[in-house]
């Protein structure tokens, strides 16, 4: 099974084709659909047991040899990510059936929803640097149609904006890699990597290396360039919302890592000061935010900048440790997000507002909703025996060997205040006096509950589980600090 | 002839980021489209200019000019010509929706959408 690691893009390319012809059959899609995510998250963990017994695997598209053609490269720390998409797919698919509405649903959401995961799985594991840029549009195409479908006014208006900026940002990234290209006469990421360190990176490639950040950091939202995503996330409807604020960011920052681990580890003293400074910032502004808003879709997405942050710090201080940090955080932070969207749309459903000035006493009917949120907040935050814990350990850890003090300590003073920002949503709308809400009893809670549920589930198994999980961390962890195990890989020489 | 171009690809740009800081909506979507022809003339300017047959063999010819950013523009001409349409076709839905394409009057305020 050599094409294994193509399952996870070609299983929901092959769906999205079949449900444009089942548009207007919305229990066929629903079945096909959910039954395609099933297996593209069978096939998923299938990859990751096969590059933990195996190592890294690699398929050379039409069996044109490494250089020349595309070569796709699955590696652990993108295997995992694949799985982690794989399993947040499904059960943002499970609450959409629930949620979304026939009528976005008879056009094509499940289709695009697809394309979507498609793109975010090509991109995790794709060994091309222009292959990245043509399914980070495939990715891009279809988070278009998600943030508009539907056509209500604040949809129509924030898409606008949030496809100005990702055109932008899509012109920035082929005009860099013009430049790369220009300079080392390749496009195979390996291939790219071993002329760079023949060269020995001079000022040019530093230049180019900070483009690349400008164009993951657009996509990914970190500090300067973060503007357009607290708008843009709030206009789409609530399942959509979890997915992007539980992919599409990461994938930015998942392009920072294996950018700044495998092409531009050469001039840390440069590049990689420029990302600690910048990502302590946009920890900064993320809990800025995260603490200011009394709206609970609000406060969520800001505490998606925090995350990017703390990713990159781990990123930029480039210890085996705090990658596996950054690698740990990445995925929880993935799976907790969408928990925290799925579990603030229920909120909403039932009261009918974002506003937590309107929301109370939602414990004494919902008691379960009000535990499961309780937990994946206690996660978010990173109280020991859950999933966020241990990844900011790590990356909190690595940020000390890597001398950066300042750094490492405003991350862990974040994590104070996201633990506000979050609990703020606990304590005033799930303790004090009920009130009554006009849709209480329309909204169907029990079966919207199962997706945040598991995914909750999967995160307190993460944390209580570490000994389980963290062989494979570390395995990918090695590879991302040590670049030569990858090309050796590719290029098999 | 690099220089020249690259000339040239350096007022696209400008011209694009002007439009694009402009308060309608159509001058940034013509934008857009700008800075997309500077990206792609960059990338062939950026894989050389040298002398050479069109990259077809049977040309039979010594030199032929570097195929591979031609395929690169290629595939990133049609994206564009994908998003563009797409951009294009919400700014009409925004205009009938919304009535203006006055990018200042596109705000929003809670519950005053």
């Amino acid at each position: 099974m050599t094409n294994l690691l193509m399952l996870p893009i070609l299983i929901p390319l092959a769906t999205a084709i079949l449900l444009i012809f089942l548009a207007k059959n919305v229990p066929a899609q629903r079945w096909v659909s959910g039954i395609s995510a099933a297996f593209t998250a069978a096939a998923a963990f299938l990859l990751v047991q096969k590059v933990h017994n195996d190592g890294i695997q690699t398929i050379n598209l039409g069996s044109w040899e490494a250089p020349y053609g595309i070569t796709l490269v699955s590696d652990m720390a993108s295997a995992l990510l694949v799985l982690t998409t794989s399993l947040i797919s499904l059960a943002c698919l499970i609450y959409s059936f629930k949620s979304i509405g026939i009528d976005r649903e008879k056009f094509y959401y499940y289709p695009v929803f697809q394309f979507l995961i498609v793109g975010v799985n090509g991109a995790f594991t794709t060994g091309d640097i222009f292959n990245l840029f043509v399914f980070f549009e495939v990715m891009l195409m279809a988070s278009y149609v998600l943030i508009v479908l539907g056509g209500t006014k604040i949809q129509l208006r924030e898409s606008i904006k949030y496809i100005l900026v990702n055109v932008i940002s899509s012109a920035l990234f082929v005009i860099a890699v013009g430049y790369l290209y220009s300079i080392v006469g390749s496009l195979n990421m390996a291939d790219i990597s071993v002329k760079i360190a023949a060269s020995g990176q001079p000022g040019i490639l530093t230049v180019v290396a900070v483009l690349f950040l400008i164009v993951f950091g657009l996509k990914g939202a970190i500090f300067p360039l973060y503007f357009w995503l607290p708008g843009s996330y709030y206009a789409p409807p609530i399942p959509v919302m979890a997915v992007f604020g539980a992919l599409l960011t990461k994938v930015g920052v998942y392009s920072i890592m294996r950018t700044y681990t495998l092409f531009f580890y050469h001039d840390q003293g440069y590049t990689h000061e420029i990302l600690s400074t910048l990502a302590v910032l946009t920890i900064i502004l993320g809990v800025i935010g995260a603490v200011a808003y009394w709206d609970v879709k609000k406060i969520i997405i800001y505490n998606i900048v925090v995350a990017v942050g703390v990713i990159v710090f781990g990123i930029a201080a480039m210890t085996p440790d705090s990658l596996a940090g950054s690698l740990f955080y990445i995925i929880h932070d993935m799976i907790i997000k969408a928990a925290l969207f799925l579990l603030a749309g229920i909120i909403i459903t039932i009261t009918g507002t974002s506003n937590l000035r309107h929301i109370s006493g939602l414990i004494k009917r919902y008691p379960g909703l009000a535990w499961t949120y309780f937990i994946a907040a206690l996660a978010l935050a990173g109280i020991p025996p859950l999933s966020g814990f241990i990844g900011k350990l790590l990356i909190v850890q690595g940020g000390f060997e890597a001398g950066r003090y300042w750094g490492a300590g405003i991350v862990l003073l974040s994590s104070l205040l996201v633990l506000f920002s979050v609990m703020k949503i606990f304590i005033n709308g799930f303790w004090g006096n009920p009130r009554s809400y006009k849709n209480e009893d329309k909204a169907p809670v029990r079966t919207l509950l199962i997706a945040p549920v598991m995914l909750t589930a999967l995160s307190v198994f993460m944390g209580v589980g570490t000994e389980v999980i963290y062989p494979y961390i570390s395995q990918a962890a090695e590879t991302l600090s040590d670049p030569n195990l990858y090309i050796n890989a590719v290029l098999k020489e | 002839m690099e220089i020249l171009m690259s000339v040239l690809i350096g007022i696209l740009f400008m011209t694009a980021t002007y439009l694009m800081l402009s308060k309608s909506l159509l001058r940034i979507i013509i934008g857009t489209g700008l800075l997309s022809h500077g990206a792609h003339l960059l990338l062939i300017t950026m894989g050389g200019l040298k002398r050479g047959d069109p990259p077809l063999l049977g040309e039979h010819a010594k030199n032929y000019v570097d195929p591979i950013p031609q395929a690169l523009i290629l595939t990133a001409i049609v994206i564009s010509f994908g998003v563009t349409a797409f951009f294009l076709v919400l700014a009409y839905r925004a205009y009938q929706e919304l009535g203006t394409d006055n990018m200042d009057r596109l705000r929003g305020k809670e519950g005053n959408d």
